[in-house]
């Protein structure tokens, strides 16, 4: 029996997010994502291109704060846009709403021209949905998170992508949505959300109640994989020794 | 050959009320800081402001001097959510706001740099960005794709201003750190005549070189009108290598802007002065 925390059973999720990306620049945003990359680039997806979340790839394992860089190239705010924009990424971001196409915010909670919540701003979630893979994490996932209408379209879902013509269509894909709770992907006809697996312990009820829209529920719903010994001896002793993962999203 | 040195204060006399300034930097990241607090001390009111935002940002909205503000984002970094911006935004004290996506921001720059007047993208199809402007309009390809693209206009700037880390009394400017963000840009789609440089040292041009090397110097001073000399002038953000963000302080500004009556104790402790009176401040913490 594995011993996996919750932060650990997320950045492995993560990681297959970015699994057959190939040699592309895999993009995390926070620490679970980010370690989801470096974890994905240590074991099974050599090609992945990392960042030392500042303007340089990174050939080696680098440690969560690690400073000892194996430097391999150079990507300035500038040649991320031209990486993005050529589609040689696949990003994982946060969400502060997400909808059941996959419409995501992180602007603001309430209207825009007055917002009860000013947020961080679209930054670059409406080019990067439309020009390559993006995926989500969620730490907190709860039917204020998971809702019928987002307040402002950020990232933009499948339903809007539809109407943007056939490149937008041939581009654009929201793989996963990881949270504290689940896995979710796009997989169905209409690219409703799905529960594509449950984290240990987490029943159907738990996920539904934390969702204010109809999640698609297939009959069998898998359970989340666990990460491997060797992925945890990596997180553990190499990728994030001081824990990081863990301080983020504390077990329940 | 020109001398361009100037104070910041002369920089800020040539601006008049109602003008757009873009600021260079990224977040909290070099961002030309002593320029910034010069037209927080002017009488400069209703400006339009174009930014990838950060503290410049908060503290032009709490000092009430933005019309208008553009940009892709508003964050300290490290601490997430800018906390003047913030309450501006949800106390409706910005009269006009433009969102864009990031990418769309260096697109209307540069843009204006190469004196066009839009460039086509993709970023910002199909989300709220086009809802919230609704003066964006789209294009469509002329060739065999037909495919319909976003227009972004130039961003025209009637002055900016950019922070570096070395610079020659000329207008020619190095960037020592990891990235020039979007400061040459900047100081493209600006009106001739207002393009302000700082520099945390202005050096003999020959000493340019042995600084770092020639893929530092992105800046000639064709793109540069006034260059200022400005040590610590990004403070608190950062100016790698020369000095990391100043967290601690930062930690104060942000605790300071919770509360109306610890933001005045803040004003009048730090922003009540000159650049000098602003860095001997800092400096006897």
């Amino acid at each position: 029996m594995s011993d996996a925390t919750l932060g650990e059973i997320c950045v492995a999720a993560v990681a297959d997010t970015f699994r057959g990306d190939g040699e592309i620049f895999a993009s995390g945003m926070g620490t679970i994502p980010m370690l989801g990359a470096r974890l994905a680039r240590a074991t099974f997806e050599p090609e992945l291109l990392v960042s030392d979340g500042e303007a340089f790839f990174v050939a080696n394992d680098l440690p969560v704060g690690g400073t000892d860089k194996q430097v391999e190239g150079w990507i300035p705010f500038r040649t991320v846009f031209d990486a993005l924009w050529g589609g040689r990424r696949h990003v994982v971001m946060g969400a502060s709403q997400i909808d059941t196409f996959g419409n995501q915010n992180i602007a603001n909670i309430g209207d825009w021209n007055k917002p009860k919540s000013q947020l961080l701003g679209v930054r670059g979630a409406p080019g990067n949905t439309i020009n390559h893979t993006t995926s989500y994490f969620i730490g907190n996932q709860t039917n204020r998170v998971f809702v019928e209408k987002v307040d402002t379209v950020s990232g933009i879902g499948y339903d809007r992508a539809a109407k943007l013509g056939d490149w937008v269509k041939a581009h654009h894909e929201i793989r996963r949505v990881v949270t504290n709770l689940a896995v979710y992907d796009f997989n169905t006809p209409d690219h409703h959300m799905r529960v594509a697996s449950l984290h240990p312990g987490v029943s159907i009820d738990d996920v539904v109640a934390a969702c204010s829209f109809e999640l698609v529920i297939p009959s069998d719903v898998p359970a989340t994989r666990l990460p491997t010994d060797e992925e945890l001896r990596v997180l553990r002793e190499v990728l994030d020794p001081k824990s990081f993962r863990d301080r983020e999203l504390p077990a329940a | 050959m020109a001398n361009k040195r100037m104070t910041e204060d002369e920089a800020i006399a040539t601006l008049s009320d109602g003008m757009t300034i873009g600021i260079g930097g990224w977040g909290s990241r070099r961002k030309p800081m002593s320029l910034v607090r010069a037209l927080l001390r002017s009488n400069l009111k209703d400006l339009t402001i174009v930014s990838y935002g950060g503290a410049d940002v908060g503290l032009l909205c709490a000092a009430g001097k933005v019309k208008r503000l553009v940009y892709g984002f508003v964050s300290l970094d490290s601490i997430a959510l800018e906390p003047h911006f913030r309450a501006a935004r949800q106390n409706g004290t910005i009269p006009e706001v433009v969102e864009y996506d990031e990418g769309m921001l260096q697109w209307g720059l540069y843009a204006a740099a190469l004196r066009l007047p839009f460039l086509p993208t993709r970023a910002g199809l199909g989300s709220d960005v086009v809802k919230n402007d609704p003066s964006l309009r789209t294009v469509k390809s002329p060739y065999a794709d037909g495919e319909e693209l976003l227009a972004v206009p130039a961003l025209n700037l009637d002055a900016a201003f950019v922070h570096l880390n070395r610079a020659d009394e000329r207008g020619n400017a190095q960037f020592l750190g990891p990235d020039l963000y979007f400061d040459d840009l900047f100081l493209g789609a600006a009106a001739v005549g207002r393009r302000f440089l700082s520099a945390e040292k202005i050096v003999p041009t020959e000493e340019l070189l042995k600084n770092g090397t020639i893929h530092t110097m992105k800046i000639n001073r064709s793109m540069v009108d006034g260059v200022i000399e400005a040590p610590n002038g990004a403070h608190f953000t950062n100016c790698q290598p020369d000095y990391e963000r100043d967290e601690k302080f930062q930690k104060e500004y942000a605790d300071a802007a919770k509360d109306p009556e610890t933001w005045k104790a803040f004003v009048d402790t730090y922003l009540s002065g000159s650049e000098a009176d602003y860095q001997k401040a800092v400096a006897a913490r």
